[in-house]
């Protein structure tokens, strides 16, 4: 913004930076007079969040990689000797492997915020689309991630996903066998898995990152109550009911840290397997290509989709059924038309259908984990049909939809 | 937003009701306290005498394990150590794999973190299930893990125990079989001191499953400490910038 030059400091140091590079106006646009709506409530932790926890991803991770080996033959063991022989080894391990789970926890919540809020609506749709193709390079780069401690689970986790892109028609099985790089998953996989995950899906999430935060701070934040508190400014041309960024949501947001690191860190030093939902136990046995575990269950965070994947029938349409479970997250902008961005001043039929879609999202990631009996397998297909039907009934309900009226400013 | 919460709570109880039922055969309780040193080490008389002649613990090093459970090096390298060798070396097998295989058609698994992998009750109640069953070329299976390959190594502390099998029928008459072991033989412990026996060893892999347990729960009590007080300062500070937001 042209309007910060008068801000710029004339000397000093500062000064002679400003001249070659634009570090006080960076701070002002997107910190120290980037507005937002004063009235942000729990919600909006979530952000700021998942940034925290990206960064303790990438700074445990380097330091992980100090240790680890990715060799089929050494892996596994690697992963021990950080958790023995190497000072606070444990610690880091742990906390990466906790931070991957309360990630998902932490992006779950932050897109939940997104659609009772309607802030993926226009002209946020940039915004929402950088969010979720960042959502889908966090579960590749979570997936190729569990692969490097080389356990059973680890193994044979990735050999079923892999194998679904063998349920493809015609080239299925050349993709398959082109992406493990072996007839199995193998020294290969694991190389490259490694490769993907250490370098090429961090450097893609963070320059995502960068387009999500700059693309929000173009059109600015949405509210609780959905509203624009761009529509009203002071003579000043700051909007009536913004406050700056910083220094109001940085010492809130360190409110939020604060509590988020008390329940991460109770499960980091108290319950780091968290019964077996962080830490697998069959995750404890090396790989073993010839032994498959009786019951394959791939971490929690993906069992939602993996659920709707085994109540299909066949086989590939169970694999176009998962993609499409994801992709419909995608339209969100264009199916839902209502002119009304806030749940609060939505009608019941739409609150109804939030609630049944949160039901459905919960239920399936509960029945992913569960062996696929007759009775599980039907409930899997109800609470799909109804995942689904919450997409579908969003293309519907505005034509009869009784919303209340939205107030002007918004409400605190 | 509260009633809203309540009801989405309601509506999920479905989902939770078929999250009953157990699986497979009941597991007794091990009931370990990692925190008692004796118990630890009395745990690792028993796995280096017992265990460690097959089954390597090749994550662990005897070193880390003396200075963890209290005992001197000296007396490490030698009462602990059979096979001579430094005391910063990791407790792995002389057994050749290949033998091991012709032995007892499986490679007996490395105990680093079995603890971890199995846990602590299925270890308590496998180590205490044998039974003789002479259909099998070892002459002994085992309730919790059928038709396992290690033969009963613990037999002269527990004795012999051989299976009664008695048929009930539940209310809708389908009958199921449920086997009891029943000592015949009894062996140098009694019942008793073999659970406790059983339960040192069990504390001992626990411990080895995961040598910084203690260490991280320690630590762990401070820093959530820390962060509760952090949570009042960041709060205050929170609060003083807000007075100005109306």
């Amino acid at each position: 913004m042209a309007g910060n030059t008068s801000e710029k400091w004339q000397g000093g140091l500062l000064g002679w930076i400003d001249a070659r590079f634009p570090l006080s106006s960076m701070w002002y646009d997107h910190l120290a007079k980037y507005y937002a709506p004063k009235n942000f409530n729990f919600w909006y932790y979530f952000g700021s969040l998942a940034l925290m926890v990206l960064v303790l991803q990438i700074i445990t991770g380097i330091w992980l990689t100090m240790n680890y080996k990715p060799d089929a033959s050494l892996a596994f063991n690697s992963v021990e000797y950080i958790m023995r022989d190497v000072n606070w080894g444990w610690l880091i391990r742990y906390m990466h492997s906790t931070g991957a789970s309360f990630f998902f926890i932490v992006v779950y919540l932050h897109m939940f915020r997104g659609l009772i809020y309607g802030s993926f609506k226009k002209p946020r749709e940039l915004i929402w689309i950088f969010g979720m193709i960042i959502y889908v390079c966090l579960m590749a780069e979570a997936f190729m991630g569990y692969l490097l401690p080389w356990g059973q689970m680890s193994y044979w986790g990735a050999q079923v996903i892999i194998s679904l892109f063998g349920a493809i028609p015609g080239i299925g099985d050349s993709l398959a066998l082109w992406i493990r790089g072996d007839f199995v998953i193998a020294d290969a996989t694991l190389n490259r898995f490694f490769a993907f995950h250490v370098i090429a899906v961090p450097i893609v999430l963070l320059a995502l990152v960068v387009l999500h935060i700059l693309a929000l701070h173009e059109v600015g934040s949405n509210s609780p109550d959905g509203v624009e508190i761009k529509k009203h400014k002071g003579a000043d041309g700051i909007p009536l009911d913004g406050i700056p960024f910083h220094p109001y949501y940085t010492v809130k947001d360190i409110v939020g840290v604060a509590v988020f690191l008390i329940v991460f860190c109770s499960v980091v030093f108290f319950m780091p397997e968290m019964g077996g939902w962080f830490l697998e136990r069959d995750n404890f046995i090396p790989a073993d290509p010839l032994k498959t575990p009786t019951h394959i269950v791939p971490l929690w965070y993906f069992t939602p989709f993996y659920a709707i994947l085994r109540a299909v029938p066949d086989k590939f349409l169970g694999v176009v059924a998962m993609g499409g479970a994801i992709f419909a997250l995608f339209l969100l902008p264009w199916l839902d038309r209502s002119p009304v961005k806030s749940i609060r001043y939505r009608g019941t039929v739409y609150k109804t259908a939030v609630a049944v879609f949160v039901v459905s999202f919960v239920a399936l990631g509960y029945l992913g984990t569960q062996p696929a009996t007759p009775v599980m397998t039907n409930f899997a297909r109800l609470f799909s049909v109804l995942y689904f039907g919450f997409f579908a009934s969003l293309l519907i309900i505005p034509s009869f939809e009784k919303t209340k009226p939205v107030p002007d400013r918004v409400t605190s | 937003m509260k009633k809203q919460l309540f009801v989405l709570l309601l509506a999920l109880a479905p989902a939770w009701a078929f999250a009953a039922g157990g699986e497979g055969i009941h597991l007794d309780k091990a009931n370990i306290d990692p925190t008692n040193t004796q118990s630890l080490q009395r745990g690792a008389r028993l796995f280096v005498n017992y265990c460690l002649s097959c089954h390597s613990a090749s994550l662990m090093r005897y070193e880390r394990m003396g200075k963890d459970l209290g005992i001197s090096e000296e007396l490490v390298s030698e009462n602990l150590m059979f096979t001579g060798g430094k005391v910063g070396e990791l407790m792995t097998v002389a057994t050749a794999p290949a033998d091991a295989k012709e032995w007892f058609g499986t490679v007996p698994p490395d105990l680093s973190v079995i603890a971890r992998a199995r846990g602590v009750d299925w270890l308590y109640t496998y180590l205490r299930s044998f039974y003789l069953d002479d259909s099998r070329h070892i002459g002994v299976n085992n309730l919790v893990f059928p038709d396992v390959g290690m033969p009963h190594v613990l037999w002269e502390l527990q004795g012999w125990q051989e299976p009664i099998i008695t048929t009930v029928k539940d209310h809708e008459g389908k009958e199921t079989k449920v086997v009891d072991l029943e000592l015949v033989e009894p062996g140098l412990l009694t019942p008793k001191e073999y659970d406790r026996a059983i339960r040192d060893l069990v504390n001992f892999l626990d411990y080895m499953g995961e040598p910084a347990k203690h260490e991280r729960r320690a630590l762990g009590v401070k820093v959530v400490m820390f962060l509760f007080l952090f949570l009042v300062l960041a709060y205050l500070l929170k609060r003083e910038y807000w007075k100005d937001v109306h």
